[in-house]
């Protein structure tokens, strides 16, 4: 049993890892929940194996580890919370650039370019407009 | 007293509740904030004269017994962040109050930054693992807010960063818990700190290994240091200030808690911190060095002044520890005040780019002298809180025989100290810019687009800033007695029996 819930979060964890080094907001997304859920598996795998449900009927001994639960559950909304915000502020970065993609750092674009005098510069607006190839 | 200690978390928690409901009124929210603020500075200071006579107070929420329940531990280091923390929260917040710009604009602002409090002591206060993460959620969750605060598209693309990132090292804060709960069977600090050494050495290096990595990304350490620097100057000013004086040293604070209180001496890893410290301290001021834009060479100071702290923890002696405490309480105050004066700076010139502003010592001399201050204290310059810092750290090191790593701290120190001159430079020598001629020159800070407005009153915001300029002076004043106070707080760490024994046999 819980061989079997390491290989699921290591397969989450796994498929996470490949979605967040895409370059579109959604990919990566999608990417960090699944690594959120393979991280909830783990917690639920780390109380041992399965047992009796707690507090109704079965041995004292043979109860099931309720901890990892309720912190698993804790987990869970936390996560689903941060999610949300990430989602919202992905929906804006979309209407704002019209473009799913991540940007490159503003300074980065300042270094490849190999802009070395201020004077030279494109207007920042164009580099902020999201165009990432202006020239 | 034992009740005081929730009350730095509970307060601003049902303050910021007080606050939502009172969105429609900015000056009750206003008085709500700053009062709220001000209790718990009062707090935290009379916990701090109570904890360091008495010792350590804890607190079992709910009455259930330590191992069991949620626990929350008040000892000298942990009520050291608090003050300082609090100080600084009370400050920044009299700050934006001030600069009336995302404060103004934003119903959100007063709830989320009470949120931000709450969640900043619950970290320090906290004797549970996987409390700590709850904490650290709390106060990520309202930073993600704050930092995106207005939707500008720099914010929506670096807030995108900033939350992916905090949100993987949660996620691999989450799987270290996993790890540590099937391994020992507990989240207990206190509790862990007992059972963790009876578990193997590779095992616990690993685990050890783990937090650090997590912590060290949200401390901002090399390698993990990248997020950093890009994401912070988008922010509102006073939202960048208390960001970089306070929430990377929550990270800095859980790196030292957990390396000193979880694990026995053979798993501590002592030559690997060092290294981490020296690469930090060296990474961040060439950074810093290459930037033209006053946020972002202090932004990139932040990571360099991190590499310090972890030096102090890296020689895991008293000295050592007491020299990193004693010079987070120096970092947080220098770098908050540094923050705001960069504020204060884009308000005068209408711009944080170095190209654009010039000859402001002629223009507000005032403004010079409170930039010249926390700068030269930075850099390490004698007689200012920068130099005890750095000179406990230093004589730590040369009494672990660490010279390398001394040598390092002694160099980046001058190069600190060149960088800060280059401000100087560029803005306050010079010809004056006249920021009313053009402020909107094509290139003017793509960066720090001025958020000003116009109905700001400065003369509040110096009086903040002025106020923090005293306090780091202050520091360098009474440096004795604070030195001692690190000391035993250093102490503390070092024996953890007191600390388990408090929490685990009341």
């Amino acid at each position: 049993m819980t061989t079997l819930l390491a290989v699921i979060a290591a397969v989450l964890c796994g498929c996470g890892t490949y979605l967040i080094l895409q370059r579109q907001l959604s990919r990566i997304v999608v990417g960090v929940s699944l690594i959120g859920h393979g991280a909830v598996v783990l917690l639920i795998g780390s109380g041992g194996g399965r047992g009796d449900p707690v507090f109704v009927g079965g041995e004292l001994r043979s109860f099931t580890d309720p901890l990892p639960q309720a912190l698993a559950l804790t987990a869970i909304v936390i996560t689903f919370g941060v999610i949300a915000f990430l989602l919202a502020l992905a929906y804006l970065s979309w209407i704002i650039t019209n473009d799913d993609d991540v940007e490159d750092d503003l300074e980065d674009r300042f270094v490849a370019r190999g802009l070395r005098r201020r004077d030279d510069m494109v207007p920042a607006d164009d580099l902020l407009s999201g165009n990432r190839e202006v020239e | 007293m034992t009740k005081l200690v929730a009350l730095p978390i509970l307060l601003p928690l049902l303050a910021a509740a007080l606050s939502i409901a009172c969105g429609r009124n900015r000056n009750l929210q206003r008085l709500i904030g700053v009062v709220t603020l001000t209790a718990v500075t009062v707090i935290s200071t009379a916990l701090l004269i109570h904890v360091d006579n008495v010792g350590i107070k804890v607190v079992q929420a709910g009455g259930w017994p330590a191992p069991i329940g949620i626990t929350l531990v008040a000892d000298r280091f942990a009520v050291i962040m608090l003050l300082i923390a609090a100080i600084m929260l009370l400050a920044v917040l009299v700050y934006a109050i001030g600069q009336r710009g995302a404060e103004q604009r934003h119903v959100a602002f007063h709830p989320t930054y009470l949120v931000l409090a709450a969640g900043v002591s619950l970290s320090f206060l906290t004797g549970d693992l996987f409390n700590l993460f709850v904490a650290f959620e709390v106060m990520l969750m309202a930073s993600y807010v704050l930092l995106t605060l207005g939707g500008r598209a720099e914010q929506v693309r670096t807030g995108m960063t900033y939350v992916v990132i905090s949100l993987l090292a949660s996620t691999l804060f989450l799987i270290a818990l996993a790890f540590i709960y099937a391994t020992t069977g507990t989240v207990n600090m206190a509790d862990l700190s007992v059972r963790l050494e009876d578990i193997p050495s590779g095992l616990r290096s690993a685990l050890a290994l783990l937090l650090l990595i997590v912590f060290g990304i949200k401390a901002a350490v090399f390698p993990l240091y990248f997020w950093l620097p890009d994401s912070y100057p988008t922010a509102p000013t006073a939202v960048t200030a208390v960001f970089a004086g306070l929430l990377t040293k929550v990270g800095v604070y859980a790196i030292i808690r957990t390396q000193t209180l979880l694990f026995p001496a053979d798993t501590r890893p002592g030559t690997l911190l060092l290294i981490v410290a020296a690469v930090t301290m060296v990474i961040g001021v060439l950074g810093a060095i290459a930037q033209d834009d006053v946020k972002r060479i202090l932004s990139f100071h932040i990571v360099s002044q991190i590499g310090y702290m972890i030096m102090g923890l890296g020689l895991f002696s008293l000295a050592g520890i007491a020299g990193a405490i004693f010079y987070i309480i120096h970092h947080i105050v220098v770098k908050t005040t540094l923050f705001l004066v960069a504020g204060l700076i884009e308000l005068r010139s209408g711009s944080g780019r170095l190209a654009n502003i010039g000859g402001l010592a002629h223009t507000a001399p005032w403004l010079a002298v409170l930039f010249l201050i926390p700068a030269l204290s930075l850099a390490g310059i004698p007689p200012f809180s920068g130099f005890v810092a750095k000179l406990a750290l230093v004589q730590a090191g040369l009494d672990a025989g660490q010279y390398i790593v001394v040598g390092v701290t002694l160099a980046v120190s001058i190069l600190t100290l060149f960088s800060m001159i280059k401000i100087w430079a560029n803005a306050f020598w010079g010809q004056p810019h006249d920021a009313t001629e053009s402020p909107s020159a094509p290139i003017t800070a793509p960066i720090t687009v001025p958020t000003v407005a116009p109905i700001s009153s400065p003369r509040l915001m110096m009086a903040v800033t002025g106020a923090l300029v005293a306090l780091s002076i202050g520091i360098a004043v009474f440096a004795g007695p604070l030195y001692r106070l690190s000391e035993r707080a250093a102490a503390d760490l070092i024996d953890t029996k007191q600390y388990t024994e408090t929490v685990l046999n009341p």
